[in-house]
């Protein structure tokens, strides 16, 4: 019997009694539907690729365009009357910083968040605290720009005597807590999916709980926890409404964490609205739409591999 | 047939509201749309103008959004809407699209002026700017990072950095104050580009370090407006209506209301309600400047 | 001579000092829900109010409420959900109960991943390109709602094919042994017994359509739609709306004059219509595990 894509045997073929024609005819019609959903599911990412490349492309072929200048320039010009240039490199700079500074927040505090989840607490309590940390995840990005904008804003001015509030800080801080439950929810699953008898085993040999956490756990889920890592990274490059509010917008490589930035993902959001269809500077903005398309794809693909390690073990 | 039930309830789950939705739609007794686009330093008073006339003709109604001037004029050449709000003339290249795309000239309309203020945080000291101190500050190249570059004592600002806060780089807004101020020059990089008129404010409002630009009307009691000279030794003029339309404020500029040849119907009453003094006391309500008395005409 | 022996001693001095560490670092990623919805609450207090939710803005959307964008969050959930829903479930259930382990199915499978991984703004290109421009629709509902239905597919997919591969296979055996189509046995005990986990994922999504903005901005959503007070259906599939998401954003970037705790008052109404909606999706999911019949 040929297998389906998770192991099952195919439904059963000829019978010994024959099946009203018209419930056979409906059955295909229902396969065929069902099997034009899942394609469709391929044709949206081809497509969405296909529509961003085809605006994009034009550009790249352009004579006044040059792809080194793209993606080592850090000036970014392009309504200039002077002399237009179109390099971002300074926002993969500006979006590499929030990321890093965000990842280095949130994976810390949500995998230790994790392994209390999963090893330090009764039933009861961790079922509440996920759900807090669920609700955590959905609140709208653009209340966490807003609360950027206004709250955080103010505080790093008085707590660090920054001259701006809006900067790499403040938008990393958001988008930590933006990432922290990817990061705890695919954390604890790698957590879980350690046999116990990993975890008898070692407390059968005296080890204390965090020994057998340190010890034992960590290094067994580790593919499971630079997934959790990896998949906060795609969120957090992918973030656009917090950074364009909280990362005061500035074209420039920060010096420090205090010095305002901007991202790929606010440059697009922020003029997209303004630029006429179909001129350079349309072209360029898709540019970066492909540019993080490939960078998101490629965060998902490693998260996927590493995840598809664990399970091949 | 005999259909499953729950196939019927999904199905209607899934149409019944689709349905229902699409019976939505215009107000009763709407008889005509019209579709208002552009500048986003005008969408406060375009949508002012809507609301009001909504009441004075509730069978038309009036779509405003913003997204910038050159947006509402590229809508203006598509067709898609009638009315374009712009901070800023039509460039040639956009005339000739025009006249290409729909075979009429453009008509320019003169709704009212506003004057860029260059706001401070109001315990900044300075009194005063020439436009080339703010081309020092702003522009590629220029000399001035710091408060004591300008010989200001920036008392409320303990790094003495200038943070520089502008519009974004295709807004209205942002041409016509590098065309002024910079003289076509581009700005530096590490400037603050945000993305409403009113948030540039906001933030200076809470940054002692900060300099920004925006529609006068926009002020708030937490930052002041700084006089400008248009030359050093020359008298520093504070924004005002009258120091706008008499030409003294150096940073001030025409609004403009774009149509697609000579405006008809429906289009031409809003406009020329827009220009009567209902209209221009909404101008003047948002903070902007109204025309002066006798120039109610739809101007050139 | 039971007494602890030094490194016993330090062995449970570490696993004090971790529990807190660990306990600590939860708490940190707890409170800031709690602080967050505090706050919001606190500052929006004054002008919160029934008539904030039913009335439309008014004196240039410095006062009145914000009628108009609730609305038209509803209508750009409702569509998008209409259009994300069949299409994921059938999807998942292909992909789940159907499909052969091989390349084709492999590649839908990482399309699908990755179409998850899309940032939100590239959502809105693609919807720009395809619905607004290709499609013909303009700024519309049908764009908009499009535009986040491609958005919210891939998660309803996923959420979906983990609710079926959860119900157990001697359920479909059984069926099998006794004559039943493959689409039989799905439609019959396959997807009722799915059906908290799938309804679990869609209604998700739904929270996180409400929230996003980037992806209507240029789709569909506008700052100002004359609406009165408590129309229920003021607005056409074809016409653009106002939207809660993007209407906060206008009103702390554009909207001048507005008294602050009306922008605090909408992030409150925003926030709290996304966690109502994910309240309901876990008591369901709650609710829905204590009938499980395995």
């Amino acid at each position: 019997m040929t297998t389906g894509a998770s192991g099952a045997p195919a439904a059963p073929g000829r019978a010994r009694f024959r099946r009203p024609p018209l419930s056979v005819w409906t059955e295909r019609l229902i396969e065929t539907v069902v099997i034009a959903s899942g394609v469709s599911a391929v044709v949206f990412v081809a497509v969405i690729l296909f529509f961003v490349v085809r605006e994009a492309a034009p550009v790249f072929v352009s004579e006044h365009f040059s792809l080194r200048e793209f993606l080592f320039s850090i000036e970014w010009y392009p309504t200039s009357l002077v002399k237009v240039r179109y390099g971002v490199a300074a926002m993969i700079v500006g979006t590499l910083a929030v990321t890093t500074l965000a990842m280095a927040l949130a994976v810390p505090f949500g995998i230790g968040a994790a392994i209390y989840l999963s090893e330090f607490c009764g039933p009861r309590l961790r079922e509440t605290l996920k759900i807090v940390i669920e609700l955590l995840a959905a609140i709208p990005s653009v209340v966490w720009g807003f609360l950027g904008l206004t709250v955080v804003n103010r505080l790093l001015i008085l707590l660090f005597g920054a001259s701006v509030g809006l900067n790499v800080l403040n938008a990393g801080l958001l988008l930590a807590l933006m990432s922290v439950p990817i990061v705890v929810s695919i954390g604890e699953d790698a957590l879980k999916a350690v046999p116990d008898a990993h975890r008898e085993a070692a407390l059968a040999m005296g080890a204390t709980r965090w020994q057998v956490v340190y010890r034992v756990l960590l290094p067994a889920a580790r593919h499971g926890l630079l997934a959790a890592a990896l998949l906060g990274v795609g969120r957090a490059v992918g973030e656009t409404m917090a950074v364009l509010m909280a990362t005061g917008h500035a074209v420039q490589i920060p010096g420090g964490l205090l010095d305002p930035v901007r991202t790929l993902t606010a440059n697009i959001a922020a003029e997209m609205g303004e630029v006429s269809q179909g001129s350079e500077h349309y072209q360029v903005l898709f540019a970066i739409g492909v540019l993080l398309f490939a960078i998101t794809f490629l965060v998902n693909l490693t998260a996927d591999l590493v995840v598809r390690g664990v399970r091949g073990k | 047939m005999r259909v499953p039930r729950r196939f019927v309830t999904a199905a209607l789950a899934v149409v019944l509201p689709l349905a229902v939705l699409s019976c939505g739609g215009r107000r009763h007794g709407v008889a005509t749309v019209l579709l208002d686009r552009g500048s986003d330093t005008m969408i406060n008073v375009a949508q002012a103008w809507a609301e009001a006339y909504a009441r004075v003709a509730p069978e038309v109604s009036v779509e405003v959004a913003g997204g910038g001037s050159g947006v509402g004029i590229a809508a203006l050449i598509e067709g898609t809407v009638q009315m374009a709000n712009s901070s800023r003339p039509m460039k040639p290249a956009e005339r000739d699209r025009l006249r290409a795309a729909r075979g009429v000239d453009p008509v320019q309309i003169v709704a009212g002026y506003d004057a860029l203020a260059v706001f401070v945080h109001r315990d900044n000291p300075v009194a005063s700017l020439t436009l080339a101190q703010l081309e020092a500050v702003y522009a590629e190249h220029g000399a001035a990072e710091r408060w004591s570059d300008l010989g200001i004592r920036n008392t409320a600002c303990p790094r003495d950095t200038i943070i520089r806060i502008s519009r974004q780089s295709s807004s209205g807004t942002y041409d016509f104050f590098r065309e002024v101020a910079l003289r076509n020059r581009d700005f530096k990089l590490g400037t603050l580009e945000l993305n409403g008129s009113k948030e540039v404010v906001e933030l200076v409002g809470h940054t002692p370090c900060a300099i920004g630009y925006s529609g006068m009307g926009y002020a708030t009691p937490a930052v002041k407006m700084v006089p400008l000279a248009r030359a050093a030794g020359a008298v520093a003029v504070a924004p005002s209506p009258r120091a706008t339309l008499d030409r003294s404020y150096p940073i001030a500029r025409p609004l403009y209301v774009f149509v697609a040849g000579e405006p008809e119907g429906e289009t031409r009453r809003y406009l020329d309600w827009m220009l009567s003094p209902p209209g221009q006391a909404i101008v003047a309500a948002v903070g902007y400047v109204p025309l002066p008395a006798g120039h109610t005409e739809a101007g050139r | 001579m039971f007494e602890a022996t030094p490194q016993a001693l330090r062995r449970r001095r570490q696993e004090r000092i971790a529990t807190s560490v660990l306990a600590a670092m939860t708490f940190a990623t707890v409170v800031p829900l709690f602080a967050i919805l505090g706050y919001l609450l606190v500052k929006a207090w004054p002008s919160l109010s029934i008539s904030f939710l039913i009335e439309p803005p008014r004196d240039l959307q410095t006062h009145g409420g914000i009628w108009p964008a609730l609305v038209g969050t509803i209508y750009l959930v409702t569509v998008s959900l209409a259009a994300a829903a069949p299409v994921g479930v059938l999807a998942a259930v292909w992909l789940n109960e159907y499909a052969r382990d091989n390349w084709f199915t492999r590649t839908v499978n990482l399309a699908v991943i990755n179409l998850a991984g899309v940032p939100s703004i590239v959502h809105a290109l693609f919807g720009l390109g395809a619905f607004v421009l290709a499609a013909g629709l303009g700024q519309s509902v049908l764009a908009a709602s499009l535009t986040l239905a491609v958005m919210t597919l891939p998660v309803i997919i996923a959420s979906t094919r983990e609710a079926l591969a959860a119900v157990p296979w001697a359920f479909r055996e059984a069926c099998w042994n006794v004559g039943a189509t493959r689409w039989q046995t799905i439609r019959a005990v396959v997807l009722p017994n799915a059906i908290s986990g799938v309804l679990t994922g869609v209604i998700l999504q739904v929270s996180r359509a409400a929230g996003e903005s980037a992806p209507i901005l240029f789709t569909g959503a506008v700052m100002y739609k004359a609406v009165e007070k408590g129309d229920l259906l003021p607005y056409g599939l074809n016409e653009s709306v106002m939207a809660l998401a993007t209407h906060l954003y206008n009103l702390v970037t554009q909207i001048n004059g507005a008294p602050e705790s009306l922008q605090f008052a909408t992030a409150t109404v925003l926030v709290g219509v996304v966690l109502l909606v994910n309240s309901t999706a876990i008591v369901l999911r709650v609710v829905l595990r204590t009938r499980r019949k395995w």
